[in-house]
């Protein structure tokens, strides 16, 4: 084994990329992370706008696993890039919106750019063979080094043994011996092998970090695709659907409602882009309109966001409405009785 | 040495680590900047990225809704 060898690895803040960062590091290699932020990362986002989940530890699970490795951590911005990705994914999607294999392709292709900037001499990943149902199959690992162009320095510590050799094994950077065969969806190797590194603590995410995974997110998502007649979004799109309750009541507009404190706060840095409306009249949500609207669109809106108030049993609420040029007016509405709300306006 | 303010309000975490991250690769040992911060995960996720890169940060001040970091950039830029 050489100390001279350096290796790029692939960190999302799971246990995987963790451990297989460390069976390279225990082989004398240096190891540099890579984190890629894509935008529609679940973590921190929930955490930071949500007033309830103040009390969960707060933190960057990628950055952590870094500082329990002891080593360096570059967080990629891939927003606009990553973008082809979500919308034309050569190998299709998941479950909903998840271009899992591409997006892993991507991020490997990714990682070898970085690496031939920095001559490093391979990438690491901690991919397990059967551990996702798109991404980390046998048959589709192979793709996942051919088209990034990784191709043979492409190293994954923890299924090695069940996998041909790549060009680190055969050149003596690392002993094929001391990586691992797991494969499957157990978990059980991976929490032993960090428990002998003395690992704890570590994020368990189960597949669900990322946003595109989830049902409901991917639904706001076609969603708003469909009404604006073309697959296309920016940042302010997508950090948009991860907050409030979305209501689509006509075709040509929908309803963006705050939860609670913290998503009306967050909501409030995007309320000169809409019209908006809060109550005045009792405690209730900061509502976002989003499309062309009408006046009866605005009443509607309005008996809407007197429901998510706090008046909602009251006979009538005031709302403030202001409109995208600063305008303030108040309206005096009946609530919406919650049977008047039909469930497909949800989205 | 260099003064800077990098202005990350509004941003959600990692995008302030990333505009912080992006600044010091235009810097040298001993410079500091400034980075100014809405989002309260900065105050873990920007000291921890400094921690595993070698900057120090000087301090970590509050004004109404904003965070302030003060960061010295280290040696291994």
């Amino acid at each position: 084994m050489t100390e001279s060898r350096r290796a790029v690895a692939l960190i999302s803040g799971g246990l995987d990329s963790l451990l297989a960062a460390r069976v390279v590091q225990e082989q004398g290699v240096h190891v540099e992370g890579i984190n890629f932020f894509t935008g529609f990362c679940v973590e921190g986002h929930t955490h930071a706008i949500r007033e309830q989940h103040r009390d969960r530890p707060k933190r960057n699970n990628a950055l952590w696993a870094a500082e329990q490795l002891g080593i360096k951590l570059h967080i990629v911005d891939i927003i606009e890039e990553y973008k082809d990705i979500v919308i034309n994914p050569k190998h299709g999607y998941g479950a909903n919106l998840n271009p899992c294999l591409d997006c892993k392709i991507f991020m490997v292709r990714k990682a070898r750019e970085w690496m031939d900037a920095h001559e490093f001499d391979f990438i690491v990943t901690g991919e397990v063979i059967g551990q996702r149902p798109m991404s980390q199959r046998k048959d589709t690992m192979p793709v996942v080094a051919r088209d990034s162009g990784a191709e043979e320095r492409l190293v994954r510590p923890l299924c090695a043994k069940n996998l041909p050799p790549t060009l680190p094994e055969r050149e003596g950077w690392l002993d094929r011996e001391r990586m691992h065969g797991f494969s499957g969806r157990s978990r059980k190797p991976q929490i032993a092998l960090a428990a002998s590194y003395g690992f704890e603590d570590f994020a368990q995410p189960a597949g669900g970090c990322c946003f595109l995974t989830d049902r409901r997110y991917a639904v706001k998502l076609q969603d708003l695709w469909k009404t604006r007649g073309r697959r296309d979004y920016d940042l302010d799109d997508i950090m948009l659907l991860k907050v409030g309750r979305h209501l689509r009541p006509r075709p040509h507009f929908k309803i963006i409602v705050g939860r609670e404190e913290g998503e009306n706060r967050f909501l409030e840095g995007y309320r000169k882009r809409f019209v908006h409306m809060i109550p005045s009249s009792h405690v209730g949500p900061l509502v976002l309109l989003d499309g062309d609207v009408n006046t009866d669109d605005i009443e509607l809106a309005a008996r809407l966001t007197a429901r998510f108030s706090k008046g909602r049993d009251a006979g009538m609420v005031s709302i403030e409405v202001n409109d995208k040029a600063g305008t303030r007016r108040t309206l005096d509405v009946v609530p919406m009785p919650v049977e008047q709300i039909p469930q497909d306006w949800y989205l | 040495m260099s003064n800077r303010i990098i202005d990350a309000r509004n941003l959600l975490c990692p995008l302030p680590v990333i505009r912080t991250q992006d600044a010091v690769a235009e810097c040298g040992a001993g410079d500091e900047l400034q980075v100014r911060c809405t989002d309260p995960g900065v105050v873990h996720d920007i000291p921890a990225w400094c921690r595993v890169h070698g900057h120090v940060v000087r301090g970590i001040t509050h004004e109404d809704r904003e965070i302030i970091i003060d960061i010295t950039v280290g040696n291994a830029v």
